[in-house]
């Protein structure tokens, strides 16, 4: 495993920032305790799924993302939730199958999501599906001109579905600003990573698609959050999907109901010692960024916010039983409120405008400051002429393996230079 | 104007959808350069070029995933299923995400998925299907399945416009067979809305797709033989207009229903139940179906022959109800 050295990157984030991460990771784990006193109580209608040790994962990822972006978040990333602005009450309402949820009890645990303001795309229990759906995010993104960045995550399990290869595939083809975490928590619910893929390193899989990948110590936060951090913005700026291993452990079972017993003891040892939480309070207290005040400061505010958080939860009705036959189909003039901002001249796309300046092209696909090197085809005129395919990037797959900020920044990959016209 | 094709209708109505709204894009394989196995997309690259024509890898999962994604920022895009056979490449993405969204989540996706169906054309069992009844029984799919080049386009633009996922099957046996003048300018066909095409008296021939032109077919043969049977073209599948079955079926007393689905699970089967439901006082006799065969799509013209139903076999089985 990769060394655990996070006093390298205090440099790169502001005090507040060390402290966002700090509070949204106990927030997270304080989220799911919450919830598994409520299970424990029968309060959980359905499952629980904990990401128990996982937390600097969810947060220090979505901690990259600006309000504008996008994310699907799996069963495990409560934390990603958070960061992006959704109150705990969602996901109590959720799991409790309460009326005043998201979805209103229609579903439970994290499926639910927010395409008007939060830009959370819901997951579904299909493992995979979300990579081709934010590929298509970001291919929206940038046909609109917004300039924005989708984020999705997998586990090592889900790195085996089908359609896991082909959502990568096409974002990779198209050049999407997609940034992929895989989080490689060492089990499929008892299938230990050994069985499942016969990989070293499951971020090998980017190099079939031909783009970049990290590998990071997934209990890390500043590690995690660091080199997430420039995944989004290398893909904002044109340079395709991104994908990022993060090795982690998962601590409890598959869910609630799972002991696990299947986990040997030597490696539950080896990473409950790895807590991610407890490795950053060391970190933050060593900095001086944290004391015994704080950190009491921090549990308090949290607690306080939480107990009405799961009071509004308890407090609120199921669902009356007349809705369940309600809202299958979208219907009426107000069921489909999403319209287009464009962030861009309406009149480049159609015709005959359109077809003749295909200005995304420039923008980073292809054309210009682009890595892929080459320049897009452009055909000029009112004369139908066939339109090329769009060039394949040509760069070798390049496989970044953090260890800790330095070597982020040490093996940050230089821009490439744009090739002559003609190379492709 | 000169009659057009169904094949050119559809093309019309993307041709349109996409020139009045720049949120209508299209996405699938060969759709671009090539312009869709079948030429439906041809001349869009040109006119709209491929940041709205967009050509993909073969992964059916990622075309739909990705339009179904586009459509959350408000686009609306038409992916394209090359043969409508590969739609089970893609069954999960759209019975269990696509489909779901707005019961689940508010998310409605206004994507369309369109492509040819339909044998008779000697495609074998893997370019011949006619999958609509995997998807009938996925609620929050819409499912269109056009018989005439008139309805084509006006059904075609109306599913674009609509804002729930609408699977959109398109008979490749009616894509260069049947021409029709269409009206000029902008004109729509809504969704969940059957017709009568032939009015009569004595049985109701249930229908849709390239079967409705069987179901013609055997009804002029019918009057010669003094039996008026009324034909309803469903048009769409899902919702089904119940009430123009009814209303005809209440006048007739006798209900056929010719599909080229095949015959377990069948669209009939359901029909029947409806009747059965709703009109059970108004029937003289049983529903009869006259479907395909229970087996897959076999190759050989003369296996395929025996494989489909026609006008003779409809024709027998009309005058058999008859007798009730």
């Amino acid at each position: 495993m990769p060394g655990f050295d996070t006093r390298a990157k205090t440099a790169k984030l502001s005090r507040n920032q060390y402290l966002d991460l700090y509070y949204y990771m106990r927030l997270n784990r304080e989220v799911e305790e919450t919830m598994t006193r409520l299970f424990r109580q029968n309060k959980i209608v359905g499952g629980l799924y904990s990401s128990l040790g996982q937390e600097a994962i969810s947060v220090g990822t979505a901690y990259a993302l600006e309000k504008r972006d996008w994310m699907a978040p799996m069963i495990r990333n409560i934390g990603a939730l958070l960061v992006k602005g959704v109150p705990p009450r969602d996901i109590f309402t959720q799991h409790m199958a309460k009326y005043t949820s998201p979805t209103k009890g229609k579903d439970g645990t994290s499926h639910f999501g927010d395409l008007d303001d939060l830009h959370i795309v819901s997951p579904i229990s299909m493992l995979g599906d979300l990579i081709p759906v934010l590929t298509g995010v970001a291919m929206a993104g940038r046909y609109l001109g917004q300039k924005i960045v989708s984020m999705t995550w997998i586990g090592d399990g889900g790195s085996s579905t089908g359609v896991f290869h082909e959502g990568l595939n096409l974002a990779a083809s198209q050049k999407a600003a997609l940034v992929l975490i895989l989080e490689n928590n060492q089990w499929a619910y008892s299938t230990p990573v050994r069985r499942q893929v016969p990989l070293e390193n499951l971020a090998d899989r980017a190099k079939a698609y031909g783009i970049s990948s990290y590998i990071v110590d997934g209990n890390d936060v500043v590690t995690v959050y660091s080199t997430a951090k420039e995944a989004v913005e290398r893909a904002r700026a044109g340079e395709g999907p991104i994908l990022i291993e993060a090795k982690t452990f998962r601590r409890r079972g598959h869910a609630q109901h799972d002991p696990a017993e299947y986990v040997p003891r030597e490696q539950r040892e080896y990473w409950e010692k790895r807590d991610p939480i407890e490795l950053y309070e060391k970190f933050l207290t060593q900095e001086k960024l944290l004391d015994a005040k704080a950190k009491k400061d921090v549990g308090d505010k949290i607690n306080t916010l939480l107990e009405k958080e799961r009071e509004f939860a308890e407090n609120s009705p199921m669902p009356p039983s007349e809705t369940a036959a309600e809202g299958v189909y979208c219907t009426g003039d107000d069921c489909h409120k999403i319209r287009p901002k464009w962030a861009r001249p309406v009149e480049e796309l159609l015709p005959p405008k359109s077809s003749v300046e295909p200005v995304w092209l420039v923008e980073g696909f292809g054309r210009g400051g682009s890595s892929s090197g080459g320049l897009a085809p452009i055909h000029f005129g009112d004369v139908p002429a066939k339109a090329a395919a769009p060039p394949v990037p040509e760069e070798a797959p390049k496989l970044v393996v953090v260890k800790s900020a330095k070597k982020v920044a040490a093996k940050k990959v230089a821009p490439k230079k744009p090739v002559k016209k003609g190379a492709r | 104007m000169a009659p057009v094709t169904f094949l050119e209708a559809i093309r019309q109505a993307m041709f349109e959808e996409m020139a009045a709204d720049p949120s209508v894009v299209l996405i699938g394989e060969d759709v671009g350069v090539y312009g869709g196995a079948f030429k439906t997309s041809e001349g869009l690259l040109e006119k709209f070029g491929w940041e709205r024509v967009i050509d993909t890898p073969i992964s059916e999962s990622a075309i739909i995933g990705a339009a179904c994604g586009m459509s959350y920022l408000g686009l609306r895009p038409i992916a394209e299923m090359q043969f409508i056979d590969f739609i089970a490449c893609c069954f999960n993405q759209l019975t269990n995400f696509v489909a779901k969204g707005h019961y689940l989540w508010n998310a409605p996706a206004p994507i369309v998925v369109r492509g040819p169906s339909g044998g008779g054309v000697h495609g074998g069992p893997f370019h011949s299907a006619n999958p609509e009844m995997y998807f009938l029984h996925t609620p929050g799919l819409k499912i269109v399945y056009p018989s005439t080049p008139y309805d084509a386009k006006g059904l075609l633009k109306a599913s674009i416009r609509d804002n729930n996922p609408v699977l959109f099957f398109e008979h490749k046996f009616l894509y260069r067979r049947i021409k029709e003048e269409l009206p000029e300018g902008d004109y729509t066909v809504p969704l969940g809305k059957a017709i009568v095409r032939r009015e009569g008296k004595h049985l109701t021939i249930v229908s849709y797709a390239a079967m409705m032109h069987v179901a013609l077919e055997a009804a002029d043969a019918l009057a010669k033989d003094g039996i008026e049977a009324e034909v309803i073209d469903l048009r769409t599948l899902l919702p089904l207009d119940e009430e123009t079955i009814l209303n005809s079926v209440k006048k007739t007393n006798k209900c056929l229903v010719v599909h080229e689905d095949t015959k377990t699970g069948g669209i009939a089967g359901e029909i029947a139940a409806i009747l059965s439901e709703k009109a059970f006082f108004d029937l003289d006799g049983p529903l009869v179906r006259v479907t395909s065969l229970d087996t897959p799509v076999p190759y050989a013209p003369t296996l395929e022959d025996a494989f489909l139903p026609n006008a003779q076999k409809v024709f027998a089985a009309a005058k058999e109800l008859n007798r009730f």
